[in-house]
């Protein structure tokens, strides 16, 4: 039971999902058919697989939205804003009920009662439909109601042998069983064939067929009886009202041509009488007849022989085979997609991890040895684990245009609560990333984006007066970049203002007001804790409130934020994040004995270090001047600078750079083990790995080193009396 | 033990149940177990089912196997409007394409 529990969890929770959105689209388009069918089979769902686990308060709920919504999709009620926002309201009820099933529920039993309450007060409004009923109306697969055998007492019992020769007059008994379901329903058919002769007799053509129905109808007995008027005269029929008496049901069996034992546990399972009213009727009738032997066959026998034959309850097969009729339309659907816990694959991506190193030690062993052989067959295995990282790295990739779809509720209901117009647009939704990044950029993301609508897009009417459309535009895009993931989050609203910014900052003491600051490193101050949570900067164009923790969870996943803004024209944030938290592409260089791994996707290329600029902080590149970090510097390491040095060239967001080392060591896989916290304010290290040989090398933070080699620079232009000086 | 697996695509209809049934009860005497592809079946109407409970009767008299291995949408669909899945007691599940 748990377990089905857990799917029902996941499931509503997709279901709902899928409910908000296309409610969001339904806004948008409010005659579009597809979404309406859509909308009303996502409530559907989950009122269905509220059923199956028994999750009554869901189902019930669901079930008066369901019954809206099904006036809505037969053009009853019109769509209107008002009947939205109360959908998206019961959409997030449901969630609420969902979450109070599975016991995480954020409010009270009795705060979510009076939601519910007031929820169907205003669902009322919306027509009749918006009654909690008994039993749901109509009678579906996913939550179809066994009936126990005392509901056969409410039903009209119909007992039809059809004459031999309708199959030959054109007649099928099927017509008329399925022109019956259109007077009531139809709980449960007997079909007989006890007629049916010996094979040599049996004649195909004709029909030897007999039913046994019990049937759930208002109709009258005329109207019942009606439905065979066709074959009336050639078949024997017998109506037996709801609630008949015992006797008349053994009336009934006896002037049947089929054998009464037969035919008693056919009524019992039928459940128009219970096992011990049929043997009593059969018993006192025996008596009234003076038929003792046939009494004593008749006393007790029949709850026995059911059990003795195994007779399995006809409505546990009925709906077991309803089940596995709905199985296998699912089973269709769902058969390209498998779930996976995702312990699981972590633990597959470790254990790539493991391998990947084992691999480059056996490399390492067969380059030493130099036997050919062993290297060309280690080389083949190199590649193989290469394959197997990537395609196991994949598993764990997810599209973020799920991530980005979320906001368009976040947007709406913002607009509505600010009293702006933002269109959200969106692209690049099908760029994949791993999915424990995906799942912690969530936040930071939603920030951003409620601080665009909430500061950076003005208002309609000041829009208006600066010449721009009234509609705002919010965009979000990714794209893939050289190993990492691009996210922008970009509007066209009023942009930074770079002058209060800075007034705000030196006001706050973070900068010294005779410093020279370039726009970017103004733009930066956003970011600085000091300056975000101090004042309402509302107007200041805002954009200060947890900036700065968005930035430490992008630095979290080893990502970094940038900001770009022009006055008047919108403002640009710009966040990169690595692709897997777990293994990369590494190129081995070594300073100094040391082994050090640059990301191979920051390696532009290699040249050796001209002698001539060996004290230099920057290089010549074929006439272009890049700005160049020395290891050996950098981390103050010991020994002679050897005669020949190499620089490595590397590019992130468009900055190059060159890294000094002392030699260059070739490609390899690093398998990342993040640094202890202790290191946390180490710069320029990205994390360690370690190598086949047993050692361990430190992968290098190439955004770190670009940024410590640029700061120089941009100080320089900042504050251009310096330069002449 | 014997095992003979036929298919049939006719239809099990009236018109055709004359040809059907000695086809059927040939095919009893042909092996202990006996199984029906009927994904075939296009139509099936009473006369058909019908036959079909005959020949399932004789096999079972004949302490013989009898089984429905394929039912086509037709022949499930009348199978369990009849209720007569437990009695035929064949897997109904259509396999996932």
């Amino acid at each position: 039971m748990d377990e089905l529990k857990q799917v029902f969890l996941q499931e509503s929770g997709e279901q709902l999902d899928a409910l908000e959105s296309l409610l969001l689209e339904l806004e948008a388009h409010p005659d579009d058919e597809t979404t309406l069918n859509g909308i009303f089979r996502a409530a559907h769902t989950i009122k269905g697989a509220a059923g199956m686990v028994e999750a009554v308060a869901v189902e019930s709920f669901a079930h008066v939205v369901e019954n809206v919504l099904d006036r809505l999709r037969n053009h009853e009620i019109a769509v209107t804003t008002e009947l939205a926002a109360l959908m998206l309201a019961c959409t997030d009820h449901l969630r609420v009920l969902v979450a109070s099933e599975a016991g995480t529920a954020q409010m009270g039993a009795a705060e979510i009662d009076a939601q519910t309450a007031s929820l169907l007060a205003r669902l009322r409004a919306f027509g009749p439909g918006g009654q909690v009923p008994q039993a749901p109306k109509t009678e579906e697969p996913g939550v179809q109601r066994i009936p126990s055998l005392q509901t056969g007492h409410n039903c009209w019992h119909i007992s039809v042998r059809f004459g031999p020769e309708v199959l030959r007059q054109g007649m099928d008994p099927e017509n008329f069983l399925r022109f019956l379901e259109t007077v009531g329903n139809i709980r449960h058919v007997e079909t007989l064939a006890d007629r049916m002769p010996a094979v040599a007799e049996m004649d195909p053509e004709l029909c030897y067929l007999g039913f046994e129905i019990a049937l759930e109808s208002a109709a009258d007995k005329q109207t019942i009886e009606d439905v065979f008027a066709f074959v009336r005269d050639e078949c024997q029929l017998s109506i037996l009202p709801p609630n008949s008496k015992v006797n008349d049901y053994v009336e009934l069996i006896e002037s049947l041509p089929e054998d009464t034992l037969r035919l008693g546990e056919i009524l019992v399972r039928i459940g128009a009488l219970t096992a011990d009213e049929l043997s009593e009727g059969l018993r006192t009738q025996a008596m009234d007849d003076g038929e003792a032997p046939a009494a004593e066959r008749h006393d007790k026998p029949i709850g026995e022989i059911l059990v003795a034959q195994q007779v399995v309850q006809p409505e546990v097969v009925a709906a077991a085979v309803a089940k596995q009729t709905q199985v296998s339309e699912k089973k269709a659907q769902d058969a390209k997609l498998i779930r996976v816990p995702a312990d699981k694959l972590d633990h597959l991506i470790n254990l790539v991890g493991e391998l990947v190193i084992a691999g480059a030690a056996t490399s390492l062993l067969a380059h030493k040895r130099s036997d050919g052989e062993l290297i060309e067959s280690s080389s083949l295995l190199t590649r193989l684990v290469e394959e197997i990282r990537d395609a196991s790295l994949q598993l764990r990739t997810v599209q973020i245009g799920e991530t980005f779809n979320r906001f368009h509720r976040l947007v709406r209901d913002a607009c509505k609560d600010l009293g702006k117009d933002v269109e959200l647009v969106i692209s690049g939704g099908e760029t994949e990333l791993d999915k424990s990044i995906v799942e912690k950029i969530g936040d930071p993301l939603m920030h951003l984006v409620r601080n665009s609508l909430d500061h950076g897009i003005e208002a309609p009417a000041v829009r208006e007066a600066a010449g721009k459309n009234q509609r705002g535009t919010l965009l979000l895009n990714a794209y893939h970049d050289a190993g990492n993931i691009v996210i922008e989050v970009a509007d066209d609203g009023a942009g930074l203002n770079r002058d209060k910014i800075l007034a705000k900052a030196i006001e706050r003491g973070l900068v010294d007001p005779d410093t020279h600051l370039s726009d970017r490193e103004i733009y930066d101050l956003i970011f600085a804790p000091g300056l975000s949570t101090a004042d309402q900067v509302t107007n200041l164009s805002g954009r200060g409130v947890g900036m700065d923790v968005v930035r430490r969870n992008l630095q979290a996943l080893r990502g970094t934020i940038n900001v770009s803004s022009q006055a008047g024209q919108g403002t640009r944030l710009t966040l990169r994040l690595p692709l897997t938290l777990a293994i990369i592409d590494g190129f081995l260089v070594v300073s100094a004995n040391r082994s050090y791994v640059i990301p191979l996707d920051a390696v532009v290329e290699c040249v050796e270090r001209p002698e001539a600029e060996h004290e230099r902080n920057y290089f010549n590149l074929r006439g272009q001047v890049l700005p160049s970090v020395c290891l050996r510097e950098s981390f103050s390491l010991a020994g002679k600078r050897p005669a020949r040095e190499s620089v490595v060239v590397v590019q992130y967001a468009g900055q190059r750079a060159g890294i000094v080392v002392d030699r260059l060591a070739g490609e390899l896989q690093a398998v990342i083990k993040p640094l202890g916290a202790i290191f946390r304010h180490l710069q320029g290290i990205g994390g360690s790995t370690i190598l086949g040989s047993g050692e361990v090398a430190l992968i290098l933070d190439i955004p770190a080193l670009i940024k410590i080699s640029g700061q120089a620079e941009q100080r320089l232009l900042a504050r251009p009396e310096q330069r002449s000086a | 033990m014997s095992v003979i697996r036929r298919a049939f695509a006719e239809d099990f209809t009236i018109y055709r149940v004359a040809e059907l049934k000695p086809a059927l009860i040939e095919l009893l005497g042909e092996a202990e177990r006996i199984e029906l592809d009927l994904s075939g079946v296009e139509r099936m109407d009473s006369a058909g089912c019908q036959l079909l409970m005959l020949v399932k009767r004789e096999a079972s008299a004949a302490c013989k196997t009898l089984a429905i291995v394929a039912h086509s949408p037709a022949v499930q669909s009348l199978i369990e409007f009849y209720n007569l899945a437990a009695w035929f007691g064949d897997p109904l599940v259509v396999p996932a394409e």
